[in-house]
């Protein structure tokens, strides 16, 4: 009689290599989960069938190449191009506030803390409606008056100031995970502040941070789709909107504009995730490497971080 | 320059409380929507992680399928496609009026979304676990059910309590997006007074002041709490 050996299991230690039996339970699970995988779905589509939204006419648009032209490609251009503006502003607002509230100096700091503190507390989506309606109130009290801010601006302004407090903590969290003898031994050889900063610190901090700066990207780029809400035409606006009024097809849009999203992000999360990989390994940074995950880093509000 | 102008663009909170009763309303129905959907993506959200680390290759897949999804689909497009796909499209709960229709269908999307970040928080948790205890779990016979519930999770959810409470603080902030789905809830209680009143500077700090009232406090809860249920190693 042949033993059958034990097949190798994904190396987890949560369970035990299934005997027998585990192997028969294990199997019968399987089964009830994709039956109700399967009956969740088929209900869907079963809905869907009865609704009538299987008809090719709702479908076909997606295969001319004129519907891609003028709605998606578009679409997504407002989309990443809101995103990429916003991403590079949100960086130079983490760098600066971010040596603002690392600076030793009380007057600098509190007021820094203070506004990042303010801007990751409330949703982007009152940044975003007072970015748009508030600056002209403003322009009025001084008795000026100004160009009416566009929807484009107002999702830059919002995801900037919102993932530029986000991209504060992460270069916080960068400096704080570099050990302490790092910037000891630069002051020891008699390196300045701002040369142990810029010569010791920062580039140890950016290879740990990178990361997480490119999932918090992921954040900024999903949110860019808030924009919807004061019109802004990116590629929700585009399959929600304008494709839905020409065709009348909303579910087919919202399907594949999901997947466009759902690509592009999942493309980015993949870098990030090399990135973390890579910077696991390199030897170039003594820094703690940082969770891949802003989340974890933006725990508790007012927590201290070191001063230098 | 004109000074009553000035002072009612700028400084003059009387508008706030003018309207305090719809404000107060609006933030109720947040604080209603968030309770609601921080318990079923609780639920919903241990229940993927479960599935994610277990011996059944079907529930691992289905489990990061759905995480992979949903992570990466903006919330704004979930919610509008709950109100106009699920409701305008596919009549359900169509029949309901609309501010119940508008809760319900935000409760689904909003702890749809967040319960794939829960998942991910949760499994995060379980890898910081050290791995004798899930060896000690197996060596004293428990199958893999009984080492998760009575070894694994308690420690993984007391590792995971602060970055928990920042997931939760998003969910607040994120009940923002609800009025896509028709769920009438303070930010867009704050766009209707600015059409109305203005955009003015109080009202708008009024709002943001009602929020850090929400979220604030909840972050410190947490990070208390995590430092108190710490487990000692």
């Amino acid at each position: 009689m042949r033993i059958r050996q034990p097949r190798k299991q994904q190396g987890s230690v949560l369970f035990d290599a299934p005997g027998p039996r585990a192997r028969w339970l294990n199997r019968v699970l399987g089964v009830v989960t994709a039956i109700v995988v399967l009956g969740v779905v088929g209900l869907f589509v079963w809905q869907l069938d009865r609704k009538g939204q299987w008809a090719w006419a709702l479908w076909e648009p997606f295969t001319e190449a004129k519907v891609w032209q003028s709605f998606i490609l578009p679409g997504l251009k407002n989309t990443l191009s809101a995103a990429v503006v916003a991403a590079a502003l949100a960086l130079g607002f983490g760098v600066i506030f971010g040596f603002g509230r690392l600076s030793e100096r009380r007057w600098i700091r509190m007021p820094c803390g203070a506004a990042v503190e303010f801007f990751r507390a409330i949703p982007v989506l009152i940044m975003i409606f007072f970015a748009q309606a508030g600056p002209p109130v403003i322009a009025d009290a001084f008795n000026r008056s100004i160009e009416p801010i566009s929807a484009f601006e107002a999702v830059v302004i919002g995801l900037t100031l919102y993932n530029g407090s986000v991209f504060v903590e992460i270069f916080r969290a960068g400096i704080r995970a570099i050990p302490a003898g790092q910037a000891e031994a630069g002051y020891a050889i008699g390196l300045r502040k701002s040369a142990v900063m810029l010569r010791i610190l920062l580039p140890q901090a950016v290879t740990t941070m990178m990361p997480v700066i490119v999932s918090q990207v992921v954040v900024l780029l999903k949110d860019s789709a808030l924009g919807y809400v004061i019109a802004y035409e990116d590629l929700l606006n585009a399959g929600f909107v304008q494709i839905k009024s020409n065709f009348n097809n909303l579910i087919p849009a919202a399907i594949v504009i999901t997947g466009i999203y759902v690509a592009i992000n999942l493309t980015v999360s993949y870098l990030a995730g090399w990135l973390e990989r890579r910077s696991r390994r390199s030897r170039k940074s003594a820094a703690v490497p940082l969770p891949a995950d802003a989340s974890a880093l933006l725990a508790t509000p007012f927590s201290k971080g070191p001063s230098i | 320059m004109d000074w009553n102008n000035f002072y009612d663009k700028l400084l003059n909170f009387g508008p706030f409380l003018e309207h305090s009763n719809e404000i107060w309303s609006g933030f109720l129905a947040t604080i209603r929507l968030s309770a609601m959907a921080a318990v079923l993506a609780l639920v919903l959200g241990t229940l993927l992680a479960a599935m994610r680390v277990s011996p059944v290759s079907v529930m691992r897949a289905t489990a990061t399928m759905y995480v992979n999804t949903l992570r990466n689909t903006p919330l704004t497009l979930i919610l509008l496609f709950c109100g106009l796909g699920l409701r305008d499209t596919l009549g359900f709960m169509a029949q309901a009026a609309p501010t119940v229709s508008g809760y319900w269908l935000a409760v689904a999307g909003l702890s749809a979304y967040t319960a794939a970040f829960v998942c991910e928080t949760l499994r995060s948790g379980i890898n910081t676990v050290p791995i004798g205890q899930a060896e000690a779990a197996r060596s004293v016979g428990l199958p893999f059910s009984q080492s998760l519930r009575l070894v694994i999770l308690p420690q993984a959810f007391r590792a995971v309590i602060a970055p928990l409470g920042s997931v939760l603080i998003a969910m607040i902030k994120n009940t923002s997006v609800a009025l896509v789905a028709g769920y009438f809830e303070a930010t867009a209680t704050m766009k209707q007074l600015f059409d109305d009143v203005g955009a003015t500077v109080p009202l708008f700090f009024g709002f943001a002041i009602g929020y850090m009232i929400l979220t604030l406090p909840t972050g410190l809860l947490f990070g208390w709490l995590a430092k108190r249920m710490a487990v000692t190693r």
